[in-house]
């Protein structure tokens, strides 16, 4: 049955690819014109212009859908009534080993640093909000990976990760209304361009980027701290 | 070779959904739906490809010129794998939450619907 439906698909997408531009070929009108558009903003990051600036409204979009995927995996996550908190320490320092809690303890500051590189020079070097806050949410976890679960708990208050995830999105928002307030469009570049390259450049495109990568960072928290949760601190489920 | 990578792209996408097709286990199918899905970023980013051209940054060195691959398709790739890592989430979240109900990850045992 499988391979009616899947050779009658490969059929068509044969018929569709033989109708495209060749791969490689030099014909692109959306290129020409977006690299246009982020030139004339100051953007040097021609990407996060279209993410930021030129679709910033399909970004917001994104943001939303993670935002609401963020809160249906906590909704479905969440302890059922036959489960609790198992008592006492969840596996202790002892068992990882000290190569592995020396790299963690090295590379925590350092990816950390690395992640806020990458969400602040979005709109100048390959990068962004989102990038940038999966990779601040990564470096967190590293204390899990070289240190314990505990160690974890203490250093990760996930409900204030759960107030900064909100901020983000709404900080996302207040920029779009904004740009109705200045230039009459929503989530119009409001803000000054600047040079061209420079750090302080390209107008909202960095805010905007600050703004998800705060969301970013902060959901992806939350969100591996409910499947922690369920994988290591709890016990007694009708099927354990 | 010119229609090379799109060729790549819908076999990813066919593989993808065989692997859907004969899973055993839920989370299976849901790597099998990554698999699947990461055939939409090959097929994105090929269309935008221009042989010998640049990553489309600019910066003090390398002047703004038209000599770059396509930055739209490659920002709708970066939603697209966004779409595909909370798609993943919450289905992995509903993979748990089967497991806990039915104590089977097998989709084959799964045959009464519950309330």
């Amino acid at each position: 049955m499988f391979f009616i439906g899947g050779g009658l698909v490969a059929v068509l997408y044969v018929w569709a690819v033989v109708g495209m531009p060749l791969f490689g070929s030099i014909f692109h009108p959306y290129r020409d014109l977006a690299i246009h558009a982020a030139v004339a903003h100051g953007t040097a990051n021609a990407v996060s212009a279209v993410n930021f600036d030129q679709r910033a409204i399909d970004t917001l979009g994104e943001e939303t859908i993670f935002f609401a995927s963020v809160l249906g995996a906590a909704a479905l996550l969440r302890p059922s009534k036959e489960e609790r908190e198992k008592r006492g320490g969840h596996g202790g320092a002892e068992q990882v080993m000290a190569s592995t809690r020396l790299a963690g303890y090295v590379l925590f500051p350092l990816t950390i640093i690395i992640g806020l590189d990458v969400v602040a020079h979005g709109h100048l070097t390959p990068g962004g909000g989102f990038q940038g806050g999966v990779v601040l949410a990564t470096g967190i976890h590293l204390l899990y990976v070289a240190g314990s679960y505990d160690a974890l708990e203490r250093t990760r208050p996930v409900h204030l990760y759960e107030y900064s995830e909100v901020a983000g999105a709404l900080a996302f928002v207040g920029l779009g209304f904004a740009g109705i307030v200045i230039a009459g469009a929503y989530l119009a570049n409001v803000v000054p361009y600047g040079g061209f390259g420079h750090l302080v450049s390209a107008g909202t495109v960095d805010l905007l980027s600050f703004a998800v990568g705060i969301e970013v960072a902060s959901g992806v928290i939350v969100m591996l701290a409910h499947f922690l949760e369920q994988a290591i601190a709890l016990q007694g489920g009708p099927h354990e | 070779m010119s229609y090379y990578p799109y060729f790549v792209a819908g076999w990813l996408l066919l593989v993808g959904a065989f692997g859907i097709v004969r899973s055993r286990n839920l989370v299976h199918a849901v790597v099998s739906l990554s698999v699947a899905q990461s055939g939409t970023y090959v097929l994105l980013l090929s269309v935008g490809y221009q042989r010998k051209a640049t990553a489309p940054v600019f910066g003090s060195t390398i002047k703004p010129n038209l000599k770059v691959v396509d930055p739209v398709v490659q920002a709708l790739t970066l939603t697209d794998i966004v779409v595909s890592a909370t798609v993943t989430a919450l289905l992995l979240a509903l993979a748990m939450q089967v497991a806990k109900r039915h104590g089977t990850v097998d989709p084959d045992q799964l045959t009464a619907l519950e309330g």
